[in-house]
């Protein structure tokens, strides 16, 4: 339930020219300048976590990020991310989490289906506190986490930011991969991260393909004002044409994330400001009493697009460069926050046994360990919203039955619950559970 | 390809291009992780975790560290490609490695210079280099005394090689049923993992052989552990069943 992660994006043209012409060069470089272990192209959420987690356990990083630092905290720009309960132990374990200066604990996410300004639907599935435990999520400001990051990957000795600059060639040398980057610099090391986005030029150098494809729908993110507290609770409504989540934020405040059939999503984002507020509000309905848009909406289309590998020889993706799913289960950065993890654990435990850090072990332990559970959490988002994307009379039946079953068998809800967690899929990275690598 | 950190060892030899393009063609193929050397990759991080955690111990180094055995001197008794002398170097020690190939070698050398890493490269025998009274910290003997023809006067060697203090890690196989069904029938007939005839049964030694060449050589045998292929993980782990492959630490005392 996240305003996807969708905005770290880079428009990067590599040309096919890297080649062995590039060694001369390198040589030189090599002799000069300080050894980089892990270079990671894009200093996004994945990109930066994992940088600070490898910086952390003492190698050395550079993060190569086309965006120029401003070095003032940006606004609200309505991007709001679910944090799941193992990646918040990781950021807390990382430093990260104490920089954020608020997030809201989401106490409860209540499920139903129904149809737009229809009656009251029955509320079907609870997704509670699990033994007094940690909450399902929280919720917080995209801007606040980017920043807590940077703040921390400042800190970190052997952590290079290279702000303003893109990756323009790639070439293999014995042992390493060599890197020119739009600067003229060249960086080698033995491993390349591309934690790019969903669009990553680096996924496509490396022939790396990507099967998937549109859902035909829009995600639409506005921020909203409401009359009274929403005490923590979080809504999916299940509607006809897309889901309609209600994200609890600080104050009285929500975060909706509003998925819709590509052109009548078109059509509310051609709304004036009026008519967008009341086709809000028909979906919001009154339960919080009235309801503000607090800013205009932006939307973007939804795909599914899973990587059909994750690793090449020296080469792995994190993130959106790996997988997008679909944002209504709240996953994609948790996702990739989790391959982080993943892949800064196998990494430094390659190198902790002096094994080649790029070699394919500690490649292959993190693609095991991942792709799957990105599979799986595309296939489940992807069912769901099958399932209830649709207003045929026949499946709504089948959803409304299916969602009174999965409510009723305690172990399937347990499942879903922890798999949205993130606990529920073999032995967890370190990171993930709290503790250091 | 060499890049300018070339180790010792290949500035001592007569570089010839083709010679140096043919060793990294061979070295291409030990470092293959899914050629032909792949049995060694697969077994390697179980016994580079176990030298890891012996040595951390022994010399009471931070784990932590990236380079936690830096100042101590490392030999690799038949090290073959390299395959253990890397990840050694890259944990800090000072490696040489001794194989009685020359083309082993030299391959290790050219796998070595490409990743720019200084290991100390020797054709020569552990009684070539106990004659020439070199010392060291930590002597690894990784699956060679099952190729040895007298094991005592081996390890009477090695042992004498070994600084006061230090220790010495021997990885061989038993001499038991099991280890003729695995290793041999297993490893090089059935499965094709080895080329026939890599393994002589009768030259397999006991754990009690091993502790006693090892004890004549005035060692004391601190650790016996066993390592155990699981076939549906395809990884090997530590176990107390020592039939088949096992590792012994020893130690001189300080």
């Amino acid at each position: 339930m996240s305003s996807a992660c969708l905005n770290d994006r880079h428009a990067t043209g590599l040309d096919e020219t890297g080649g062995l012409a590039h060694i001369g060069r390198m040589t030189t470089t090599l002799e000069t300048g300080p050894e980089t272990e892990v270079l990671i192209s894009g200093g996004g959420f994945a990109g930066l976590a994992l940088a600070i987690a490898l910086g952390r356990a003492g190698l050395a990083v550079a993060v190569v990020e086309p965006a120029r630092a401003t070095g003032t905290e940006s606004a609200f720009d309505g991007r709001v991310s679910s944090i799941a309960p193992d990646v918040r132990r990781m950021l807390t374990g990382l430093g990260v989490w104490a920089r954020i200066p608020e997030s809201q604990s989401v106490s409860d996410i209540v499920v139903s289906g129904g149809t737009v300004g229809g009656a009251a639907s029955p509320f079907f599935l609870h997704f509670e506190r699990e033994d007094g435990g940690a909450p399902p999520f929280d919720m917080v400001e995209n801007r606040f986490l980017q920043a807590a990051l940077r703040a921390t990957a400042l800190d970190v000795p052997g952590l290079r930011l290279i702000d303003g600059a893109r990756i323009t060639e790639v070439a293999t040398i014995p042992g390493r991969i060599a890197a020119t980057l739009s600067t003229g610099e060249t960086i080698a090391a033995p491993l390349l991260v591309a934690a790019e986005g969903r669009d990553s030029p680096l996924r496509d150098r490396f022939g790396i393909k990507t099967a998937g494809w549109s859902y035909g729908q829009w995600g639409i993110v506005c921020t909203v004002a409401h009359e009274r507290p929403h005490e923590g609770v979080a809504q999916e409504y299940f509607l006809p044409s897309g889901s309609f989540a209600i994200l609890p934020m600080t104050g009285n405040r929500a975060s909706l994330v509003w998925t819709e059939r590509e052109d009548l999503a078109k059509a509310v984002m051609a709304l004036d400001a009026a008519d967008f507020a009341a086709e809000v509000a028909r979906r919001f309905t009154d339960y919080l009493g009235a309801v503000t848009p607090l800013a205009a909406p932006s939307a973007w289309p939804l795909a599914l697009q899973l990587a059909r590998d994750y690793i090449a020889p020296r080469f792995a993706l994190i993130g959106d460069a790996a997988h997008v799913v679909h944002p209504l289960a709240g996953q994609g950065l948790n996702l990739g926050l989790r391959d982080a993890a993943a892949l800064a654990e196998a990494v430094v435990d390659a190198g902790r046994l002096g094994l080649d850090i790029g070699g394919m072990a500690p490649l292959e332990a993190y693609q095991r360990r991942r792709r799957i559970d990105a599979t799986l959490m595309a296939g489940m988002t992807e069912g769901l919203n099958r399932l209830f994307s649709n207003d045929a009379a026949p499946l709504r039946a089948v959803r409304e039955a299916g969602l009174g079953l999965v409510n009723a068998v305690t172990p399937l809800r347990r499942f879903l619950a922890r798999a949205a967690g993130g606990t529920e899929l073999g032995e967890a990275p370190r990171l993930l559970k709290g503790e250091a690598l | 390809m060499t890049l300018s950190q070339a180790p010792e060892a290949t500035a001592k030899t007569t570089v010839d291009a083709a010679d140096v393009a043919r060793f990294s063609a061979l070295a291409a193929e030990w470092w293959d992780e899914n050629g032909k050397f792949r049995p060694l990759h697969k077994f390697n991080p179980v016994r580079l975790a176990y030298i890891r955690e012996k040595a951390l111990a022994r010399f009471s180094r931070d784990g932590t560290a990236r380079r936690p055995f830096e100042g101590l001197r490392l030999l690799d008794i038949g090290c073959g490609g390299g395959l253990l002398c890397e990840p050694m170097a890259r944990l800090g020690f000072a490696v040489t490695g001794a194989d009685a190939s020359e083309k082993n070698i030299r391959t290790a050398a050219a796998h070595a210079a490409e990743g720019s890493l200084a290991i100390d490269y020797r054709a020569t025998t552990a009684e070539a280099l106990a004659e020439a009274g070199e010392k060291f910290d930590v002597i690894l003997n990784m699956e060679v005394v099952e190729h040895v023809a007298d094991i005592g006067l081996f390890m009477g060697s090695c042992a004498a090689m070994l600084k006061p203090g230090g220790m010495m890690i021997v990885a061989t196989l038993n001499r038991t049923f099991k280890a003729w069904a695995l290793a041999i029938v297993g490893a090089e007939y059935v499965l094709g993992w080895l080329p026939r005839g890599t393994h002589e049964w009768a030259k397999f030694v006991t754990p009690g052989e091993l502790r006693s060449a090892l004890t004549s050589g005035g060692l004391e045998v601190a650790d016996l552990t066993g390592i155990a292929y699981n076939p549906l993980a395809d990884q090997w782990r530590r176990s107390t069943d020592t039939d088949v492959n096992y590792l012994m630490t020893a130690a001189k005392a300080a």
